[in-house]
């Protein structure tokens, strides 16, 4: 509490001071799934009962959050800070700004959604299930409220596990394959995330670069420590070698051309709950890592990496449209639209500006939403036929006419039709990558043709024409539990899609806040050889005074 | 003429060792005496010595100083390994109390030797002087030989022993050459007067030279080091599982104790030869021992190929505190110290799969584990976590120190190394968690547990999960004891 207090001018607390609802919020589901390891396996309605009732209660308490969280400043609100391992500078140290808050909510809706859409397809060990699916839910709300990178990188970890056992043990073909795969991509990136983590630590206690303090606190690390940007390595600075290595964690989550190839896999052998999980949570940690670390802690690193990060998620949405185009398997279909549609968030990310970085936050909102929706989708339809190849289905739109509607609204969503949420983020990326670059927009573009070909491809040859075999004519529509489960996602499409004004005004100031500090510091150490060599002659210290129209 | 008797204060200061030596002797003589079914007695008597040891080490650490005229020191360093030690003794005791019983081997010697070998790295961590060092060491591979091949009737057994004893007695030798060099070049072998001498000599010195290779390699193979790690998987393999358990915590981090007290403080001037040679040692360990590892369908040789690797792991830090003296060596004792409680954990749940007549050591025996003995597989998750280095187990924390070592001394590669290692090391340990939970059993596992056993590993577990949540204390007493490192 004394620490926050001390340094008010970036951190709030709770407005009554001693509510840890964040904390309440994390463990919450942790609790729950302890809870539900010890039913009794033969009581399933009480172990689903328990699920639901965390994820609910979870969800509320994230509506609390909300009420408590004051859009008009890009402060980190809700903070609570407890020392935890003083020796190397450890800190349990939690908050919530503008970047993070709808992405919480996000997760905290979406694990209702998929708590409930796994009630009749998981057959076998249930009780290990559900206590999966919350344990990976506090995995994913820590990853968002984490602001010390020790406890960061834990829930960044431990999530890995309940979603290895969630792929390879209750997915489907070859889940032991895709799940290890899922595993050691991920491990991997993290570890070098890991390192990077470290170099920067260490470039903060040395009294040069940093405040000389041993410190894992992320807003004490982005305020102090001023990487530097002398080339030392094949013309690469520390700066741009510490983005490499974060990069690598975060770009193989995202996932990024050419580290995409894990999620076709693991997208399509998860159980739906799996893969809404995937979709609509883990891949948007990548991304989120990307504007909460590497832009406002690596400034220099970020603006020199534009032109890769372009290209390769230019790549990325150019390859996943046409390779979705070439899919038989829904599910398969969808996971590479999700590359394409990631390829577009970073390019919005590192347009480097407001517009482009609004709208890649919202876009994970979207696409959360909207990728989400059409695994529950699939989801729905694998229950009933236990298959997912597009070219088993034909006519469905006569047969099961509420689910038809369903997945046509998921899909304008998916596509970014204006009126539906994904135009919004989809328009923001492009406003802000024209500004930057009109050739990488252009190019861009080209992936939205590409995506409302191959999903409305999938439209026609699933739900029109004429429903020939008896299985696609006699196939029974959505019931109640999941026209419930549905219905919530559609309404944010239409909400988001046709009234985006709230979810951006919650994130403007943070957004606003992150764009300036990290043009501001680019500007004041971008790296200029005859500088370097006058400063070496004058040992000149006003490094920092270097006016911004010297670029 | 007369020598002086050493004062008592001096004398108190190893009681612990003296304790445990004449518990030693003491339970020799009680085996005769003891009926054959009445044996497992010995080994509570033999617990309750190392508890009592270890109980008193730690609310009386010694002063400070060196002592019997600098043949030992009573430091932190010494302390912290002995506190080390003993807890690896006593876990050790638990886990064999029944696990004896089944391998039809309970006999009395087995309680007395292991102590003997506690005294002995004792001896190595608190050694002053390279002779104390030196015999501590011997005290200790010469009761690990008897031990390994305890189980006479079983071939494996024997032939790991046998295995064991050349290449120990072989590499003794050698490191007793280096030694011997070092001698001829200083006129000493006290540890800092061996430093004090060496720096004045010239790094181009032949004689140097070569001593320094030599005591690597001596070192290097009571590591385990590659190239030097030949010997250990025939070795952890036949040995009777609670003495694998044994040697891939607790004779490893002596061997460790040792090393980094030879290199850091009697080989410190000399450190431009050596920090190149265990960088590549490190390397070699790492990528090797991780990357065989995988190839194993034996669990015993997987978890020993692993053991090689974590060497490699711990001496990153020592590597590092030539750079970064405290924040290295505290890297690498942190380390060996959460390594203790995973890899003995791992070994105690083959324990617990052995029963009369059934020695299980095969991954594919663990198929369906998760099904039948849910609690089993679960622990086994968390100490597989720990040794893979991922949060939030005891091994990331491991990891996380000896990284930061690296990278704050400029050891970047080697870090770099490190955790792409551990990555491919995950790979394996995940390889038999699906086994466990995601493969039907061909024959239903039966587990075998007994009451010190799951205490055994409840402590275990325990330790694991608090040293990564709450590594504070421990990380504390690791930077004060390397702070009286003399």
């Amino acid at each position: 509490m004394e620490y926050i207090l001390a340094h008010a001018d970036y951190l709030l607390p709770h407005p009554d001071g001693v509510t840890p609802l964040l904390t309440f919020i994390i463990f919450l589901p942790l609790l729950g799934a302890l809870a539900t390891l010890v039913i009794p396996k033969t009581e399933l309605r009480l172990m689903k009962a328990v699920a639901v009732f965390c994820t609910v209660v979870t969800f509320l308490l994230s509506l609390v959050a909300l009420s408590n969280f004051d859009g008009s400043t890009h402060k980190m609100q809700l903070a609570e800070y407890h020392s935890w391992i003083p020796s190397i500078g450890v800190a349990y140290f939690l908050g919530v700004d503008g970047l993070s808050i709808l992405l919480v909510l996000l997760t905290t809706l979406l694990s209702i959604l998929v708590v409930v859409c796994s009630f009749n397809a998981i057959h076998g060990m249930q009780k290990a299930y559900y206590s999966c699916l919350l344990f990976l839910e506090t995995g994913m709300l820590g990853v968002f409220l984490a602001l010390d990178f020790f406890l960061f990188y834990i829930f960044w970890e431990i999530m890995l596990v309940p979603m290895y056992f969630l792929i390879g043990i209750w997915g489907h073909g070859r889940k032991l394959y895709s799940a290890i795969k899922f595993f050691l991509y991920t491990l991997f990136g993290s570890v070098f995330m890991l390192l990077g983590i470290l170099a920067l630590y260490s470039f903060n206690s040395t009294g040069d670069y940093g405040t000389g303090e041993l410190t894992f606190n992320i807003i004490e690390l982005i305020n102090n420590v001023r990487v530097p940007t002398e080339p030392i390595f094949v013309g690469l600075s520390s700066q741009d070698l510490i983005f490499l290595a974060l990069f690598l964690g975060f770009a193989i989550k995202v996932p990024m051309f050419p580290f995409h190839t894990w999620l076709p896999d693991a997208h399509t052998d998860a159980p739906t709950a799996g893969s809404v999980v995937l979709a609509g949570v883990l891949l948007k940690m990548g991304t989120y890592g990307f504007v909460r670390f590497s832009l406002p802690l690596l400034p220099t690193a970020s603006h020199n990496m534009v032109g890769f990060m372009a290209t390769l998620a230019i790549i990325g949405i150019l390859y996943g449209a046409l390779v979705a185009m070439a899919q038989r398997d829904m599910k398969r279909l969808i996971a590479y639209s999700s590359v394409s549609h990631m390829g577009f968030l970073m390019l919005g990310i590192f347009a480097l500006n407001p517009e482009g970085v609004t709208g890649g936050v919202i876009q994970m909102i979207n696409h959360g939403i909207s990728t989400g929706a059409l695994f529950l989708l699939v989801g729905i339809i694998y229950e009933r036929r236990y298959t997912r190849e597009i070219a088993a289905f034909s006519g469905l739109a006569t047969t099961v006419p509420i689910f038809a509607v369903f997945f046509a609204i998921t899909m304008f969503s998916s596509i970014g039709l204006p009126g539906l949420n994904g135009f919004v983020g989809e328009f923001l990326i492009l406003v802000g990558m024209f500004k930057t670059n009109v050739a990488y927009a252009t190019l861009a573009v080209l992936g939205i043709i590409l995506g409302a070909a191959y999903m409305l491809w999938l439209y026609q040859r699933t739900m029109f024409g004429e429903a020939t075999t008896p299985e696609n004519q006699t196939m029974k529509d959505m019931n109640f539990r999941e026209i419930g489960y549905m219905l919530p996602l559609v309404i944010l499409m239409f909400w988001i899609g046709l009234y985006p004004r709230p979810y951006l005004n919650l994130m403007r100031p943070t957004v606003d806040h992150y764009v300036t500090q990290m043009q501001e510091r680019h500007a004041a150490e971008r790296y200029d050889p005859q500088r370097a060599t006058r400063q070496a002659s004058h040992d000149d210290e006003a490094d920092a005074d270097v006016p911004a129209e010297d670029r | 003429m007369a020598i002086p008797a050493p004062p008592l204060s001096e004398v108190l200061a190893l009681w612990p060792e003296i304790l445990l030596s004449v518990a030693a002797c003491a339970m020799l003589v009680i085996d005769l005496l003891t009926s054959r079914d009445r044996k497992a007695d010995i080994g509570w008597v033999c617990l309750g010595v190392v508890v009592l040891a270890l109980v008193g080490t730690l609310l009386h650490p010694p002063q400070a100083g060196s002592i019997f005229s600098g043949m030992f020191l009573a430091d932190g360093y010494a302390a912290f390994f002995k506190v080390l030690f003993l807890i690896a003794a006593a876990l050790t005791v638990l886990i064999s109390l029944r696990y004896l019983d089944d391998e039809g081997i309970q006999r009395g010697e087995y309680y007395a030797l292991l102590l003997f070998a506690t005294v002995g790295m004792m001896f190595m961590a608190g050694g002053g002087d390279f002779i104390s060092i030196y015999l501590g060491l011997e005290l200790m591979s010469l009761s690990t030989y008897v031990l390994v091949g305890f189980i006479r009737r079983d071939d494996a057994s024997t032939e790991g022993a046998v295995k064991y004893f050349l290449m120990g007695a072989f590499t003794s030798g050698i490191l007793l050459y280096g030694l011997a060099l070092l001698y001829g070049l200083t006129g000493s072998t006290n540890l800092a007067a061996v430093a004090q001498g060496l720096s004045g000599l010239s790094l181009d010195n032949p004689a140097l030279v070569l001593a320094t290779i030599l005591v690597v390699v001596g070192f290097g193979f009571k590591i385990a080091a590659v190239p030097f790690h030949m010997w250990a998987p025939d070795t952890y393999e036949g040995a009777p599982t609670s003495i694998t358990a044994f040697m891939s915590s607790a004779v490893k981090a002596a061997a460790m104790a040792g090393l980094a007290r030879v290199f850091i403080v009697a080989l410190f001037p000399s450190a431009e030869i050596w920090e190149v040679l265990w960088w590549i040692l490190a390397a070699l360990s790492m990528i090797l021992g991780n990357v065989v590892a995988i190839a194993q369908t034996s669990l015993k040789r997987m978890l020993a190929y692993s053991s090689i690797s974590h060497a490699g792991y711990a001496l990153i830090g020592v590597v590092a505190a030539t750079q970064a003296r405290e924040v290295g060596l505290a890297g690498a004792l942190f380390y060996m110290f959460v390594y203790l409680f995973a890899t003995m954990g791992t070994f105690s749940m083959l324990i617990l799969l052995t029963h009369r007549g059934f020695r299980s050591d095969k991954i594919a025996d663990f198929a369906g584990l998760g099904r039948s003995a849910p609690l089993a597989a679960f622990i086994y998750i968390i100490f597989f976590l720990s040794l893979a280095g991922i949060p939030p187990t005891a091994g990331f924390v491991g990891k996380l120190v000896v990284f930061r070592a690296a990278i704050e001394s400029g050891y970047v590669v080697l870090a770099v190394i490190g955790v792409a290692t551990s990555a491919i090391a995950a790979y394996y340990y995940f390889m038999v968690i699906k086994t466990m939970f995601m493969e039907e059993a061909v024959v239903q596992p039966q587990l075998s547990p007994s009451r010190p056993l799951a205490v055994g590993l409840g402590i275990m577990v325990v330790a694991t999960v608090l040293l990564g949540l709450f590594p504070a204390v421990v990380l504390n007493a690791v930077t004060e004891s390397v702070k009286l490192l003399q």
